[in-house]
């Protein structure tokens, strides 16, 4: 389950210590996800989405309100509370943010290998993954070596390879072609048919309309539409 | 993280030759260090145990009559030292010792000369206290007679040895302050390079423990190489330094084997290597988890 309640985001300006002088990026935001439940996030770009996904996972904290995510308090956690609580949470970067000096078969395999899971179910879950996103011909390969289609692909894989309880991807179809993101979101409306809460930021409204689901759309910080 | 993956690249971004150089630098220091304070403490024990006990008696007009009227002055002197309870030992110094003692004064032949040379009784003081009853009974069978204790003597070589021990344990804590500060910037150099990597590593739930080790375990590693080396680039110095110091320890350096060197720093000069690497791991670590605090 996510949970806003009345949560306002501002951005602490570069040698501005002071919040208060800021602008607000997230206004008055409340709205609840249940748990399984599925929204697309849309809104133009600039409306502040990835700002939202970014609270949703613990990249920033609410300047005002409070935030739920799979029922602990976000605002409460403690720093080793909050690694535990990203575990439990997959996601898809717009700019993929793939590790360029390992391959891609230890960037999928780094949020295991984080939870110190056995290298035996390590190389069984990321095989399987890459052969999935049809890049098991590519192990070793480094971002670098890869198309940005792929690395997406790559970014994708690393994002559900831990079977997370929330998957939030940040506009995941960006660079994939209509097959590979026909596939993506098969395998998006799949995790969430197994209890997966995902959250899909996207300004794509042919993409909204061909997966139909509830919407949280945004603009100006301001949530204008929920359902 | 059971296969050993370097996540955060950290083989390229730790200075990989000038962390190792640095703390070698600073180990032969600190070997140096160790070696002047063990030093000076064996020298303070050697010195202070061989003088503190010491009594000298000065008879001057050694062959005049005592206050007793039987004996000469240097005898009655003698005889009172040798039968009191709490000194030991004590026997006349020959007129050649007594030469060699007063040649850096008065020539290779003071006894040729017309000077009224008193005679000299060596002895060691055995008693608790001070020898303050022993000067009255010995003035009073030869007025005159000094009475002198290497305790002043002992006092100051152990204030003097003192001294350089302090300087040594400060030199020690410089060095330390100093290597910790040196791995203090190569780590903030290797969170500054790797820093959008560990921001990722972070996000996908990697506790500070696991970043901090991370870097520590690369620290520790690199800390305790270069102090490696440079405790054994000191052991030709210190050796050389053992053979320059052997007439005044007694310890005879016969080869340039690392055996050669006293036994207390044989046991010693392991600890910096391994002191290096405790600075290094406890600097990372601090350096890495107030780093990692900036983070939400």
């Amino acid at each position: 389950m996510v949970r806003f309640d009345n949560v306002w985001l501002k951005y602490r300006r570069e040698g501005d210590p002071s919040l208060e002088s800021a602008p607000d990026v997230i206004t008055d935001m409340s709205f609840e996800i249940p748990e399984g439940g599925f929204r697309w996030l849309t809104g133009p770009s600039g409306a502040g989405k990835t700002s939202v996904l970014k609270l949703m996972y613990l990249a920033e904290h609410p300047s005002r309100g409070r935030i739920q995510l799979l029922g602990t308090n976000a605002a409460r956690v403690s720093r080793r509370e909050a690694a535990m609580l990203r575990r439990r949470i997959g996601v898809v970067y717009q700019d993929f943010r793939l590790l360029g000096h390992l391959s891609a078969y230890d960037n999928v395999a780094l949020p295991m290998r984080l939870a110190r899971k056995s290298e035996g179910q390590v190389r069984a879950d990321v095989t399987e993954l890459m052969r999935w996103v049809g890049l098991s011909g590519k192990l070793e390969s480094r971002p670098a070596e890869l198309s940005g289609g792929e690395q997406q692909r790559i970014a994708i894989a690393r994002a559900v390879v831990g079977r997370p309880k929330l998957l939030l991807a940040d506009e995941p179809t960006g660079n994939l072609d209509e097959e590979q993101a026909e596939r993506l979101m098969l395998l998006i409306t799949g995790l969430n048919g197994l209890g997966t809460t995902v959250v899909v930021a996207t300004h794509n409204l042919g993409l909204v309309a061909r997966y139909p689901g509830p919407r949280l759309e945004i603009e100006g910080g301001r949530l204008i539409r929920n359902g | 993280m059971a296969r050993r993956v370097d996540h955060l690249g950290l083989r390229s971004a730790m200075a990989e030759r000038l962390t190792p150089i640095l703390i070698g630098a600073m180990s032969f220091l600190a070997a140096l260090a160790i070696a002047g304070a063990l030093a000076a403490a064996f020298l303070a024990g050697q010195w202070t145990e061989n003088t503190g006990a010491a009594l000298t008696v000065q008879v001057p007009e050694p062959a005049g009559r005592s206050q007793e009227g039987v004996a000469t002055r240097l005898q009655a002197v003698l005889t009172r030292l040798q039968t009191a309870s709490d000194v030991a030992g004590a026997r006349v110094l020959s007129g050649a010792e007594l030469n060699a003692l007063l040649m850096p004064w008065l020539g290779e032949d003071a006894e040729k000369l017309a000077l009224p040379i008193p005679a000299v009784i060596t002895a060691s003081w055995t008693g608790d206290g001070s020898p303050d009853s022993l000067r009255g009974a010995l003035d009073a069978v030869a007025p005159g007679t000094l009475v002198e204790t290497g305790a002043s003597w002992a006092a100051r070589v152990s204030a003097l040895t003192g001294s350089l021990q302090a300087s040594a344990v400060s030199v020690l804590l410089i060095v330390a302050l100093v290597a910790s500060a040196v791995i203090s910037v190569v780590t903030h150099a290797g969170l500054a390079q790797r820093r959008e990597t560990i921001e990722i590593i972070h996000g996908l739930g990697a506790l500070d423990s696991d970043i901090a080790a991370r870097f520590a375990v690369r620290a520790t590693t690199l800390a305790a190489f270069g102090a490696a080396i440079g405790t054994a680039s000191a052991l030709p110095v210190l050796i050389w330094l053992a053979a320059l110091a052997a007439p005044f320890t007694g310890v005879v350096v016969q080869s340039s084997a690392p055996a050669a060197l006293p036994f207390a720093l044989c046991e010693a000069l392991p600890a910096v290597p391994v002191a290096a690497a405790l600075i290094g791991w406890v600097t990372t670590q601090i350096t890495v988890r107030g780093w990692l605090r900036r983070l939400v």
